[in-house]
């Protein structure tokens, strides 16, 4: 017969409670997995999982001309398609030393920040929808079709665009492009209110950003989170002001910084980023130069032998393209630095002894792209 | 028999008294019964149909989007055929649950909900069962659905349903302080808690006029603790989908998932009443003291149109809270119970006693 044993509650045996949040959960938008370690509602540790959308990009360029490239860059952050050619276009015409045509470099910096606002608009619809706000996805959505409808006239995709080559365009921008960002900037700038109304002043709100999910510049600093997640911890790190590209110089712009480095601040940075780069395409929209859209390439581009790296600023950070060529037709190692990948790292240590209400409101508040994590 | 749609008392009563009439006491009790019984069970599937086509109408607006327009003119068959879908789902079986919980769990819910409707008075003399606990008893079988939604969570064998679960359970218990407290309020000043009578008494004026500020406190009180005790946003945490995907009801499918689902506007339709008739007067028209000719005119709209629009407009505004308000935090939604309502609400309580002692209440 079993003898019954009165255990002290403390020999009794402890499981850690384990909660797989994903590869398919309404708030990690896309196939990340994190496996949470729970005590109760206090998330005690987070680990991140990534290989659920591996697609072997990098390994993929090993086999692919420069021009090809790019095609592949477009399916790592999808949200910022133009930025990332932009990068493997800079990289490119920097080995070979190709002067782009004045016009390709304002068209660019106009279609990044456009893609940026997009971007932006994107990540604010789901922010909102991942704290219990649904209005705001539809209301992010609608105006970012706008800027998606300009890009499907001008070159006939709306996400995935692959518009920019080496040397310059895939084609000359529509007539009515110059009109329709405007009266974009002027629409926008009256829906961004509407933003601020329904969630930034929102009380609920407040409550559930503020001193949620802080990261000190120190912090910041140590897991390399940049663009607009570090710059709401302080840490000054836009890649436009530090190493210019593109027209980046020609314009006046402020780094938006702000001090608290929570979710709010986070949150805020990409409200007013949205706000300033309607200011730098409302300065380079006139301006606008006459001339060709490319400048003519050898049809087969061979880097000669050496290393590259190339970086910009895309929506989430920093990315960077590392390219090791030995004078071939491909690349002979090509390797992304890509600030979704970066940005998730430090979601463990910001997140621990937080609710997991709050863990979703913090991966949301580092903008995550799935792709761009696994490339 | 005289039908006359501003009294309904001779009409319910002159049946009463003919199937007595014409059969034993038992049988007539019994026939009585189910004809009550199947006149809330259609009562009940319309209502639900009809509150998740208004909240699927007026989300889309406050989205800017169109909401169901397919099946029928505006789309409103759409619920319908939703059910129809969700009769014919297949009810899939999970590993390793509870099977006789997980099984009783939603009908439980639905249960709580459906015993609800009996006391609820919708015109002059239109109600099953006049209680004289009526409010009590509404608040005590409202409160049992909670058990339906634990026991839910914990048979699924999801560790989801089972966080959604107990986020619910303290949810549920914390509220069911503030719904009772400010209904409390409104006992104090009507001194009764038959729903007839209260709803008599404030044929002179609505009991949110008439109790001065402390009823009108006790109303927004009601209104925030009622939509957190039927689980919906902002305080919809049971079932936070972007945290716990669906909360308890994650493993449910088919038509168990649609008794959930139809409890849940079920409840806000109670809570609704519950406001509608304990604070603006149930069936009562608005009458202003002295304005004879409005008051006459104020007459003439139907009892069960004044009910129907003072529930349909809370249960508006509480549509309008979830689809423009972001989720609270756990700890922010049992802070804002402890914290703020409950000393609120006990303070409002002794001014409402002080009121009513002194008499200056209209």
């Amino acid at each position: 017969m079993k003898e019954v044993v009165n255990l002290p509650v403390d020999s009794i045996e402890r499981e850690e409670y384990h909660i797989n949040m994903g590869p398919q959960h309404p708030s990690t938008h896309g196939v990340l997995r994190l496996v949470v370690t729970l005590q109760g509602e206090i998330v005690k540790k987070v680990q991140p999982h990534c290989g659920y959308i591996h697609r072997g990009i990098e390994k993929m360029c090993e086999k692919d001309t420069y021009q090809q490239i790019i095609h592949l860059t477009d399916r790592m952050d999808y949200l910022s398609a133009h930025i990332n050619n932009h990068a493997v276009c800079l990289l490119v015409e920097g080995a070979l030393q190709v002067e782009v045509p004045e016009r390709v470099v304002y068209i660019r910096t106009i279609l990044d920040e456009l893609n940026r606002i997009a971007s932006h608009q994107l990540w604010w619809s789901s922010f909102g929808m991942d704290l219990g706000g649904l209005t705001c996805f539809f209301y992010g959505l609608r105006d970012r079709e706008k800027i998606l409808d300009i890009f499907e006239e001008s070159f006939g995709s709306r996400l995935l665009h692959s518009y920019y080559l080496p040397g310059g365009l895939m084609q000359d921008i529509h007539p009515n492009f110059q009109n329709r960002v405007k009266e974009f900037i002027k629409y926008n700038r009256r829906k961004i209110k509407d933003y601020d109304r329904i969630l930034s002043g929102n009380i609920i709100f407040l409550e559930r950003s503020q001193d949620v999910g802080v990261m000190s510049k120190e912090l910041a600093i140590n897991y390399g989170v940049n663009g607009p997640s570090g710059r709401g911890s302080g840490w000054a790190c836009d890649i436009r002001k530090k190493y210019p590209y593109a027209a980046y110089e020609k314009v006046e712009f402020n780094e938006v910084l702000r001090t608290e480095g929570d979710t709010y601040a986070r949150y805020m940075v990409r409200m007013q980023e949205i706000r300033e780069s309607m200011n730098i395409i409302e300065q380079l929209i006139d301006n606008i130069p006459e001339g060709d859209f490319s400048v003519k390439m050898k049809p087969i581009i061979k880097l000669p032998a050496g290393e590259y790296y190339q970086r910009v600023e895309s929506a989430r950070g920093e990315l960077g393209v590392y390219c090791i060529s030995d004078g071939n037709k491909t690349p002979f190692r090509m390797k992304f630095r890509t600030p979704s990948f970066v940005n998730l790292g430090v979601l463990d240590t910001i997140s621990r002894e937080m609710k997991i209400a709050d863990l979703v409101a913090i991966g949301a508040s580092l903008d995550l792209v799935i792709p761009d994590i696994d490339r | 028999m005289a039908f006359n749609i501003y009294d309904f008392t001779t009409f319910t009563q002159s049946i009463d008294k003919a199937l007595y009439e014409w059969l034993p006491p038992f049988w007539a009790l019994v026939v009585e019964m189910t004809i009550i019984g199947l006149v809330f069970l259609i009562f009940y599937a319309v209502v639900g149909l009809f509150l998740v086509y208004a909240e699927r109408k007026v989300c889309a607006f406050m989205q800017n989007r169109v909401g169901p327009n397919r099946v029928g003119p505006y789309g409103v068959f759409q619920t319908i055929a939703d059910f129809i879908k969700l009769l014919m789902k297949e009810l899939v079986y999970i590993k390793n649950s509870d099977k006789l919980l997980f099984n009783i769990a939603p009908f439980i819910v639905i249960i709580a909900s459906f015993m609800a409707i009996a006391a609820i008075p919708f015109a002059k003399g239109l109600h099953a069962i006049d209680f004289d606990i009526g409010i009590m008893y509404v608040v005590a079988v409202t409160s049992l659905g909670v058990v339906g939604v634990l026991l839910a969570g914990w048979s699924s064998n999801n560790k989801y349903s089972l966080i959604g679960a107990m986020r619910s359970g303290a949810q549920i218990i914390s509220y069911e302080l503030s719904v009772g407290l400010s209904l409390l309020t409104i006992i104090v000043l009507a001194g009764t808690m038959q729903f007839s009578q209260i709803v008599e008494m404030q044929s002179t004026g609505w009991f949110i006029f008439k109790g001065h500020i402390p009823a009108f406190i006790a109303f927004v009180i009601f209104l925030i603790a009622s939509t957190a005790e039927t689980n919906r946003g902002p305080f919809d945490l049971a079932e936070a989908e972007s945290e716990l995907t669906a909360g308890f009801h994650t493993e449910y499918s088919g038509i168990k998932f649609a008794f959930f689902f139809l409890a849940e506007y079920m409840n806000m339709f109670i809570v609704a009443s519950i406001a509608a008739t304990v604070f603006l007067g149930g069936w009562m028209p608005f009458h202003i003291y002295g304005w004879e000719g409005f008051n006459h005119i104020m007459d003439f709209i139907p009892p069960f149109v004044w009910y129907a629009g003072k529930t349909a407009f809370i249960i508006w505004m509480m549509m309008w809270f979830k689809w423009t308000f972001p989720r609270l935090r756990i700890d922010q939604l049992l802070t804002l119970e402890w914290k703020y309502l409950l000393p609120i609400n006990l303070v409002n309580i002794l001014i409402m006693a002080l009121i009513v002692l002194m008499g200056w209440h209209f």
